[in-house]
Order: C-alpha cells, then structure tokens, then sequence
C-alpha cells in the first residue's frame, strides 16, 4: 500500500518536471487559415503572448491560471485536467494549449477543433517563435513582429550592460530548495547578465531542476538570492532570513535577496523583458557598469 | 495453554510456549551501538566537507567543562550546529516513531502489513497540509508554521474517524477497523486530489511534502516533536507486554483478564500521536514502519517486550543512513528520503526474508 501511494506522486512529478524541460517542436498542427476569431487558451503564457501582440478581442476564454493581462476572460477551465466539452461549448475556432495531459489534442481533433501547441520554451528563440505563429494563426504577423523586434533589442540593451565580474545567484522554486539550473529558460535569461548559477553543479542528472541541499546553498555563499516562491509559498527576504543559518549568507545579510512574481519567473512570454530589467537593476546595484 | 493452530487471519505467530519473553539487554546494546555510530557518521558526513577532527572538537566544545577551539569558520560551525545536526536528530526522531508505531500497530492489528499509516492518519496529513498549502495565509503572514499543525491535526482526525466509524457497526473486529480505515483514507484522499487540482499551483509543493522531507529540517521541528515522542514511547513501552497477550487473540485474552479493546484503543492513540508528530514536521516517508519492525521480528524475535523499544532505535538508525545517503548520494543535490527508504529498504528487506529461517 505505500508503495503505490508513494510511486504515483513521484511518477507524476517526474512527469511535472519533464514537461517542464520537454524539447520544442513547433506543433505540426495547422492553425485555421482564416484568422481566428474565437480562441481559447489553456496556457497563461499563450494568453499572454495573445494579448500582447493585439489578439486580446479575439480570445473567448482562458484558463484559470491565467491570470494576466486583468481584462484576460478567466474560466474555470483546468489546463491540467482540461474538460474538452467545456473547452467546445466555447465554440472556439483556435485553441492553443502548452501541456497535453492525456487526450486533449485527440478529443479536439475528433470535434475538428483546430489546435495549436506551445510547450514550455528552452531557449529565447522558442519565445519569438511561438509569438511568430500566434501572428499568423490571429492575423496579427505585424504587432507579433514589431514585438519580437521590441523584445529582442531591450534583451540586448541590457545583456550589454552586464558587469565585468560575474555574479553568482541561487534561484528558488520553493521552500524545499528546488532551483533551476543554467541550462533552463529562466537560467539561460540570467545567463543574459553574465551570472553564474550554484545550482549547475548539482544538476548531475541533468534535470535541470536539482532540489540542492541547505549546506551547500550556504557554502556557496551566492552574491544574489531570487524567490519565485513568493506567491505559492509565501516566501520573502524575511522568510528566508528567519531559516536555519540563513543568517550566514552575504545576500541575507546586506539584503539582496530579491522577491520575484513567481508568474513572471515561470513563464516564456513578453514579460520576460520585466524580468530581465528587474534582475539587472539589482545587478547594477552590486557591480555599477558604465559609471 | 498451548496454542500451536493459527487462526484464520491471525498471520503473527502466537507467542510461543509458556517460557516469558524476557527483556535481555544484549541486543538493545548492539542496536545502540549501531544507532550512535549511524549518527557520528551522518553528523560527519554531508554535502560539505568540514574537516572531521574539527567536527568532534566542535562537538566536544560544547559539553560543559571543555572549553576548545575547532577552527571551524562561522559558516562551518552553522552548517554543523543548524542544519545538519537538528537534521540528523530529527531523522532519528521521525525513523524512531514510524517503526515504533508500526511495530505497535503490526501487534494490536494481528496483521504483518499493518503501518502506521494504516487508519488513515497518511490520508488525514496529506488532506491537511495540501489545504494549510492551498488556502493557509502565506508563512510571511503568520508566526506559527500552519503546515505541520494541519498536517498533525489531519493525522489525527483521520485515525480518530476510522476508529469511530470501525466501532460503530455490529462487527467490531479489528478486520472491520481496518476496513474503516481504508474507507476513511480513499474519502480524505479524494479530497485531497481535488483541492490539488483546483488549486494547480501547489502541485509541487504538495508533492514535494507527500514524497517526504528533512531537507529543511531544523530545531524547530525538533522541539516539535519531542513532547508527542516521549508521551507516545512511554505509553507503547509500557504496554509491550499487553500487546504480546493480545497475539492469543480477543477472546483468549478477555480471559486472561486483559481487555483488548481498551489496550488497542491505547496504544492505537499512542501510535498515531507518534505518526502524526513524524508526518507533520517531514511529510509522508513510507516503509520504515514495516520494514524496520519485521527485521527486528526475524532477528530478535516476536515479543513487544523487547521488539518495541528495539525498532525505535532501529528506526532511528535506519532513516539517519537513509537521510545520510538522501544529502550525500547526488550531492549537493538531494534524493527524496521517501525514495531511498524504498529503494533501500525494499531490497533489504527481501534479503531478510530470505535469510530468515521461519516467516513471519
């Protein structure tokens, strides 16, 4: 009995964490050749992405993790259980989800319910992409252009910013440690900056997502602690300050651990460029380049 | 009185014969012996290297009366004294109470596969710490953890229904409290599954907390436990030798002037106080409460006179290595200490049982 009680959390977990890191693979599902005009989105950063190069008016229904922009038509449609009656009494002509968990892309092809996917993206490049075919799937190519044009040269303004010496930094999933390595999409943007991730020499499997332990967070000693475990764990500087010879690190001590928005850290979209100008103003606050 | 026929559902062999099980001290000896030498090893070993001389002398510095410099820088001496020694204290605590609760519900439940999280106090924590996680004020907010307190509280309700509802029918069996038991957790785990999905967000962290955890172990949770751990070794300690006269079987016991219900009520509360203090500061790690005690069983014996008080300290011994080969194995990343009790204690529990001459 606890064996299955145990082995069905940890087979979904490593279902959670594969989907995570799964290789994209632009969908070969055609996207309507008409632009859509009714769409659905199960993916908080497909809407995202929807709202933001002008598709908004076109979008009928989204998830309920998605949660930005506030005008987004938020439902009680579960992207990880997603009821495909539900999704068609939409009478959606588009539905883009991230994640198939089981049948949704079977059950939408059987109501001729064209789809289109967009996994987790591994690098920036998947990003632009994926904006690219949501321009063409919406009618929107131009703003989805102009964006991705917008996007790539604000990256780059601060890439060159970066300073001489790199920063290390831990990244944080949740309380339990997890953190991201530097060969994921949030630790590739960080990478953007010239910093160097502790959580690279725990990845040993290669997951990309090691769960490190407190004596080596606090050994590293990293010059940067990032959160993005504020809005699901309620973490912040003062939580973390309060853990066991938290007290210890440099970051703790002359505050710079810094609290993110879990949503932006999680997801691909636009606001990624947020983030990247969140980071660097912390950055620049430690080592001033330019000056 | 005699009993060689096993009854039917009986599958514990009865105490035999009428030479009484006494309680000899050799083996508990060699089982402290192990569980000290399990413990120098983890507080030397870990994920950081700190230089073992050092680590002794540090240690010793503290007793009263000697007064030594380690050399141990600050951040060394706070890795050693906050994280990893409250580490594998309360890896001790948590191995010592699951065993021991599992040895006790093994006895009362006359049933090999009974563990501690048998009548639902798994199901219980697991609804309770997904809603303090789900719905619970952010920890920023609140002074108090709620996470363990749910998770204590869930345990317990869980247990306390299964043993309401399993005395309410006309049957009252320990088959029909079993069966209470597994009604009330496929209940709370339906409820559990449904808040998790509601709520998707948490899906990590529920997971993170239903796989097992010591990662973020600290005095706190030492202190915890402690009080609940003490109450509930004492109460299944004293009543090591009740429980051998339940193995004979209600009946047989009632005229031996033992009152089954009422010693099964005891130590059933003792042993999901142990449970529930175990799952609320680390979560759900699974195996220890069956594998420990049936080790013992095929090494020392049957009796609970002397099975009880040694798979407490086995139990310690043994989740202290797991949590040991949990930190040290992928270092500096950590194995989930749910996995390792499996992946270790699996296998070695079939070697065991091929070594054993009779089975239990």
């Amino acid at each position: 009995m606890p064996v299955r009680r145990l082995l069905i959390p940890l087979a979904l977990l490593l279902a959670l964490v594969a989907s995570g890191c799964g290789q994209d693979e632009p969908a070969p599902t055609a996207a309507a050749p008409a632009p859509a005009s009714r769409i659905v989105s199960l993916s908080p950063t497909a809407t995202e992405m929807l709202f933001a190069i002008g598709a908004g008016g076109q979008v009928v229904a989204v998830d309920s993790n998605s949660n930005y922009p506030e005008e987004a038509p938020r439902t009680d449609l579960s992207a990880y259980q997603p009821n495909i009656e539900a999704i068609a009494g939409y009478k959606p002509d588009l539905v883009v989800y991230s994640d198939d968990p089981g049948e949704l892309a079977a059950g939408l092809g059987k109501l001729s319910i064209p789809a289109l996917q967009q996994p987790a993206a591994t690098r920036l490049d998947d990003t632009y992409a994926q904006l690219d075919q949501l321009g063409r799937a919406t009618g929107h190519q131009a703003e989805a252009a102009q964006l991705t044009a917008t996007m790539r040269a604000e990256i780059e303004k601060i890439a060159a910013a970066r300073p001489e010496r790199p920063l290390t930094y831990y990244h944080e999933l949740d309380k339990n440690l997890y953190s991201a390595t530097s060969k994921t999409f949030i630790g590739q943007l960080y990478a953007q900056l010239g910093m160097k991730n502790i959580a690279d020499a725990a990845d040993k499997e290669a997951s990309g997502y090691p769960q490190l332990s407190a004596e080596y967070v606090i050994k590293a000693d990293p010059d940067l602690i990032f959160l993005a475990d504020t809005k699901c764990c309620g973490q912040s500087a003062r939580t973390v300050a309060a853990r066991d010879g938290w007290d210890q690190l440099t970051a703790v001590r002359s505050g710079d651990v810094v609290a993110l928005d879990d949503d932006v850290a999680s997801r691909w979209g636009p606001r990624v460029v947020d983030f990247l100008k969140t980071v660097a103003a912390k950055v620049q606050t430690l080592e001033p380049v330019g000056s | 009185m005699t009993v060689t026929e096993r009854r039917p559902g009986h599958d514990i062999p009865v105490a035999p014969g009428p030479r009484p099980a006494r309680l000899r001290a050799g083996p508990l000896l060699a089982a402290c012996a192990v569980l000290a030498g399990a413990a120098l090893l983890a507080v030397l070993v870990g994920p950081v290297r700190l230089d073992p001389w050092a680590v002794l002398v540090e240690l010793a510095g503290r007793l009263p009366g000697v007064d030594t410099s380690s050399g141990l820088s600050d951040q060394e001496a706070a890795i050693l004294w906050q994280l990893r020694l409250p580490r594998v204290v309360l890896g001790g605590l948590v191995g010592a109470m699951l065993a021991l609760a599992g040895a006790a519900y093994q006895g009362v439940f006359r049933n090999p596969l009974a563990d501690p999280y048998l009548l639902g106090a798994a199901a219980g924590a697991g609804l309770g710490a997904t809603l303090a996680i789900a719905y619970g004020p952010g920890t920023s907010g609140w002074p108090v953890d709620l996470l363990p307190l749910a998770a204590f509280a869930g345990a317990v309700a869980g247990v306390a229904a299964a043993y309401a509802l399993g005395r309410s029918g006309p049957a009252r069996t320990t088959t029909s409290l079993i069966l209470s038991g597994v009604a009330v957790a496929a209940f709370l785990t339906a409820i559990q599954t449904y808040v998790q999905q509601r709520e998707s967000e948490t899906l990590r962290e529920v997971y993170g907390w239903i796989l097992g955890r010591l990662t973020t172990a600290g005095w706190r949770e030492v202190v915890l436990i402690v009080p609940y751990a003490l109450v509930s070794t004492a109460a299944i300690l004293l009543h090591g030798r009740l429980i051998d006269v339940l193995a004979v079987g209600d009946d047989e016991a009632s005229s031996l002037g033992v009152r089954a219900a009422r010693v099964r009520l005891v130590v059933v509360a003792a042993a999901t106080l142990a449970t529930a203090a175990a799952v609320a500061v680390s979560g759900l790690i699974g195996f220890v409460g069956i594998i420990v005690p049936h080790t013992i069983r095929l090494l020392a014996g049957s009796s609970h006179r002397l099975l009880a008080p040694l798979s407490l300290v086995a139990g310690a011994a043994f989740l202290i290595l797991a949590d040991l080969a949990a930190r040290t194995v992928i270092a500096p990343a950590e194995l989930p200490i749910g996995v390792v009790t499996a992946i270790v204690g699996a296998p070695f529990f079939a070697l065991v049982l091929r070594g054993a001459r009779r089975v239990p």
